[in-house]
């Protein structure tokens, strides 16, 4: 897999907590590849964002541990960096934006500063060259006025504009890979639209690749080339966009698909919920973690954790429907599957 | 912004006028006579004095007359040492106190700065544990029991430093420490509680993810952040210094505002007591003034939100 | 921990759905709040200590008097300037020797029960002394604390419950007050009356309720913005269970933390006032006069200082940390 510019291999961290270890990623395995977007998709909870912060080595120190599994960039293992070696990686190959705009800038600062500080640290330009390149990708991520903008404070601007200087941050030194993490949540459904096409925009051009972190499904139609499917800790498919939305396998990527709307929708056709709620990962002692919610759980599943089926070269499922020894179960209506 | 601070000032004016009332109906409301020995004096004396201190006069009237005076810095006259205006006993009190306080704050601001910013770095370690136990002993303790035990330890028992007096610049820094353990303690825990804030603020992983230098992480996103909302403390540790003063010099035998103002009550030197009475408030008041101006200047959000 | 199927038999193949219930399981039951509160204090080993230790100072200054046959005010100046002297604690100062290492109890033949803590230059019994002081500064800090938990508490809450132009003029005041450093009031106050408990009572409350009545104005005005409360009214709740479901139990946390800050407050200020000499009067002791005495006679006699002041400091740190610990108990935003 050469042209895997990362991957997470068997990924499992903890936190430390006043009730003991709690487990939020356990086992996780995905790669990307160099100018495709992967999306993350899961509720919250499920460890999405802990997978994401681990690859940048931004969880807290402290009460976190990364038990097991390696995280490659290109052929170095990040998880074997320090802390003081990872610094080089920040910034400059593997940036981040986070998912709250309006948090996400220090407020006592200067915008301008803000964005130069990754450039004068990466890129060791002098103020004035840090300045102009500030001034550039502040234009770049379409904010108008660049110039004097620079001078602005974070509360002088709106939500869609701080997201799209964090974006900025984010770009500032040419990374190989943008992390976003839920980068549209926070914002109004009008920005986000205008908020993704940039991150595509950019995509197309400097042929960086995206980890997209999302519970939302219409934001991974709209951008993602791959998909991975996450449930409390665990990735239950990964496939393409296309083997996701049109053949999916696992009964809570059908539940994901279901409870979403879809615009040709007929208006009598119900949205199905997944019944309950995501399951407390101190309960998850073997079996599979959806098992409790899984309108098609078999004994199996409540002991025995199902393993990675290939489907595909593309697409793998962790289910025991797909063993040879389950009954057969049909797709539930209401998903479109392929050529339909 | 410039509406503000004249909002602020203009507060700042009535509060003073409302304490120069208060004190000035107070002090008129006091037991006793503020002569000396007034048995001793005829009553042509008495009246003779009460002329010349203006007590003989309807209050409405000395009211205003104190008012005009105020205003041309005029605070009367002491009642027990001869000829002496309130204002000259104020001002050749004031040098004492004024180092004292200020070394105390510069103390107190370093080691408690130092104090807050170890235990927030190394939260929940014996490091952030220990500074904790500081910071509660310096709260606790009042300083005068602190500044007599160590009087009594650093001065008496060991002689390392001067037990009292004023006679050079080693005489100041026993008191300056005993009122800065409550600076240290303020301080340390202020800044121990607004980095661990900051410090989980989005804003900081954001910096961190640039791959700026953990090193630069702390002090320009956050040290920064938590050190604006230190101003805010300033007020309140400036009465404590004014309060602590009024005992510390006691102890110290230091010849400043506040053993002035302790002996005065013991005298019933009604002025002078009146006259540091004002001289404390307005310090006070001033410093809050000042605090909130500062505060707007150096935080950029307040700005536009602060309410009219 | 993943398995193929090779080693799975075939039986397993059959569905089995789990409970109802099971699906919206979670592992910790939900407990009420005060009782995580107590057990989040309890894990606070500060907190438990600080608590033990005022419980104990409590009960010394209740008992204390009684367990030796001295009286706080009677005068024996036989007895004068006695050091401390505990049978069985010799080896650790308690052995009755002055500053010169002399055992006053020998050189004056001395037989009597012995000053635990030694006396004073009047020949009374320290002990004895210390904690009816313990009693007297306790008393008057919780009426001060009482007193300012009531006037605050109405304050506040009219000046949150009716707001507009009454809370303005009210919220006025006590910005002017909050202007004029406490202790120059106190001081004033002080003045004006004869010195005395009730006085140096007043006097603290006079300025101390405004503290409380800004925390309870903004507890209610925080929770009557916030929408749990509209829900509440929405549901049809009425004005009483409002009032007893949501905001007494949203209140009492920070007013029993501001309380738990308060007694040491104004512990401090009576022992400062007694220092400086317009507290409590004698013959009556307080912490205040007695380090006071003791800081006199300090040079020769260290045991009249150290005492009191220990004691006074004690009660001081106590206070403080259950207040840390309360406060990380009830704020709610430490909940997980």
């Amino acid at each position: 897999m050469s042209d895997n510019i990362l991957s997470v291999k068997d990924l499992e961290v903890s936190f430390q907590t006043h009730k003991g270890s709690l487990k939020a990623v356990r086992g996780v395995s995905f790669s990307l590849k160099k100018g495709e977007t992967l999306a993350i998709i899961g509720e919250s909870g499920s460890g999405k964002s802990v997978t994401a912060k681990s690859i940048m080595k931004l969880l807290p120190k402290k009460t976190t541990m990364i038990n097991q599994g390696s995280i490659m960039y290109k052929d170095k293992d990040l998880l074997a960096y320090t802390y003081k070696e990872i610094e080089k990686i920040r910034g400059r190959e593997i940036s981040m934006v986070f998912q709250d705009p309006m948090t996400a800038l220090n407020p006592t600062m200067k915008i301008g500063k803000q964005v130069m500080e990754g450039l004068r640290k990466h890129q060791q330009l002098s103020k004035k060259e840090a300045r102009r390149r500030a001034m550039e990708l502040l234009e770049l991520v379409g904010i108008p006025n660049a110039e004097k903008r620079l001078d602005g404070f974070p509360h002088e601007f709106s939500g869609g504009m701080r997201q799209r200087v964090v974006i900025a941050i984010a770009l500032a030194c040419n990374p190989e890979i943008l992390i976003a993490d839920e980068p549209t949540t926070a914002l109004d459904v009008t920005i986000q639209a205008q908020i993704l096409e940039l991150m595509k925009d950019i995509q197309k051009e400097s042929g960086t690749s995206i980890i997209l972190i999302t519970h939302d499904l219409g934001v991974v139609a709209n951008m993602a080339d791959r998909v991975a499917v996450m449930y409390a800790g665990e990735v239950m498919e990964t496939g393409t966009a296309h083997e996701i939305f049109y053949n999916p396998k696992h009964p809570y990527t059908w539940g994901l698909l279901q409870s979403m709307p879809k615009i040709h929708q007929a208006e009598d056709q119900r949205l199905i919920p997944i019944a309950g709620s995501p399951p407390d990962v101190n309960l998850i002692h073997d079996g599979c973690p959806f098992a409790a919610r899984c309108p098609y759980v078999m004994k199996v599943c409540h002991h025995h954790n199902p393993a990675q089926t290939k489907e595909s070269e593309t697409h793998s499922v962790a289910c025991w429907l797909q063993d040879k020894k389950a009954p057969k179960v049909k797709q539930p209506a209401g998903i479109k599957s392929d050529g339909s | 912004m410039s509406k503000y601070i004249l909002q602020r000032f203009i507060y700042m004016m009535i509060t003073l006028f409302i304490i120069v009332t208060i004190t000035f109906f107070v002090m008129r409301l006091l037991p006793g006579t503020p002569f000396s020995n007034p048995e001793k004096l005829s009553e042509a004396q008495l009246e003779i004095m009460n002329a010349k201190y203006g007590l003989d006069k309807p209050l409405a009237v000395q009211y205003f007359t104190y008012l005009g005076n105020l205003v041309q810095g005029d605070l009367g006259l002491s009642f027990q040492s001869q000829g002496r205006t309130v204002i000259n006993v104020i001002a050749s009190r004031i040098g004492p106190s004024a180092l004292i306080g200020g070394q105390a704050m510069i103390i107190g601001f370093i080691i408690g700065l130092v104090l807050g910013v170890i235990s927030a770095l190394k939260h929940n370690t014996i490091y952030d544990y220990g500074s904790v136990f500081i910071a509660v002993l310096g709260m606790s303790i009042p300083s005068f029991v602190f500044a007599a035990l160590i009087q009594y330890f650093i001065g008496v028992k060991l002689g390392w430093l001067p037990v009292a007096l004023w006679e050079g610049y080693s005489y100041s820094i026993m008191p300056s420490i005993a009122l800065s353990v409550l600076v240290i303690a303020t301080v340390a825990r202020f800044i121990r509680s607004e980095m661990l804030e900051v410090l989980g603020q989005d804003y900081v992983l954001t910096a961190r993810a640039k791959g700026i230098s953990e090193e630069v992480v702390i002090i320009r996103h956050v040290l920064r952040n938590a050190l604006i909302p230190v101003v805010t403390v300033v007020g309140p540790l400036s009465v404590s210094i004014m309060t602590g003063t009024l005992v510390i010099e006691k102890i110290f035998a230091v010849p400043g505002l506040g053993e002035q103002f302790t002996l005065s009550i013991l005298v019933n030197d009604y002025s002078v007591i009146m006259g540091i009475t004002l001289f404390f408030s307005a310090l006070f008041i001033f410093v809050i003034f000042l605090v909130d101006v500062l505060y707007v200047i150096l935080d950029p959000r307040i700005k536009l939100k602060r309410e009219g | 921990m993943r398995k193929h199927d090779s080693e799975l038999d075939e039986s397993l193949f059959v569905h089995a759905p789990l409970e109802e219930n099971k699906a919206e399981e979670i592992a910790d039951h939900p407990t009420g709040f005060w009782i995580e509160s107590l057990q989040r204090l309890k894990k606070n080993r500060g907190a438990v200590i600080g608590f033990i230790v005022i419980l104990i100072i409590s009960l010394l200054a209740i008992f204390g008097p009684i367990m030796n046959k001295y009286d706080y005010n009677t005068q024996d100046l036989t007895r004068s300037n006695l050091p401390p002297l505990v049978e069985g604690l010799e080896r650790v100062g308690f052995d009755g020797t002055d500053s010169h290492g002399k055992n006053i109890y020998e050189d004056r033949s001395i037989s009597n029960e012995p000053a635990w803590i030694g006396t004073d230059e009047f020949g009374r019994d320290l002990w004895t002394r210390v904690w009816r002081g313990t009693q007297i500064s306790m008393l008057i800090a919780l009426v001060a604390a009482f007193l300012d938990l009531l006037i605050g508490v109405i304050y506040g809450s009219v000046s949150a419950f009716y707001g507009g132009k009454i809370d303005n003029v009210m919220q006025r005041i006590i910005e002017i007050l909050v202007g004029i450093p406490n202790l120059i009031l106190i001081i004033l106050f002080i003045l004006i009356f004869e010195p005395g408990i009730i006085t140096i009572i007043l006097a603290m409350v006079i300025t101390g309720w405004v503290n409380m009545a800004r925390i309870v104005r903004g507890q209610i005005l925080q929770l009557k913005s916030q929408e749990f409360i509209l829900a509440s009214r929405v549901l049809g709740a009425s004005n009483r269970q409002l009032i007893w479901k949501h905001l007494i139990p949203n209140t009492m946390g920070p007013i029993i933390v501001t309380l738990m800050f308060t007694i040491p407050t104004a512990i401090f200020f009576e022992a400062f006032l007694s220092f400086i000499g317009i507290g409590i009067q004698p013959p009556l002791a307080s912490l205040g006069t007695l380090i006071e005495d003791g800081y006199q006679d300090m040079r020769f006699f260290s045991y009249k200082l150290i005492f009191p002041a220990v004691i006074i400091s004690a009660i001081m740190i106590s206070f403080n940390v259950l207040g840390d610990g309360l406060r990380d108990a009830l704020d709610p935003k430490m909940r997980k």
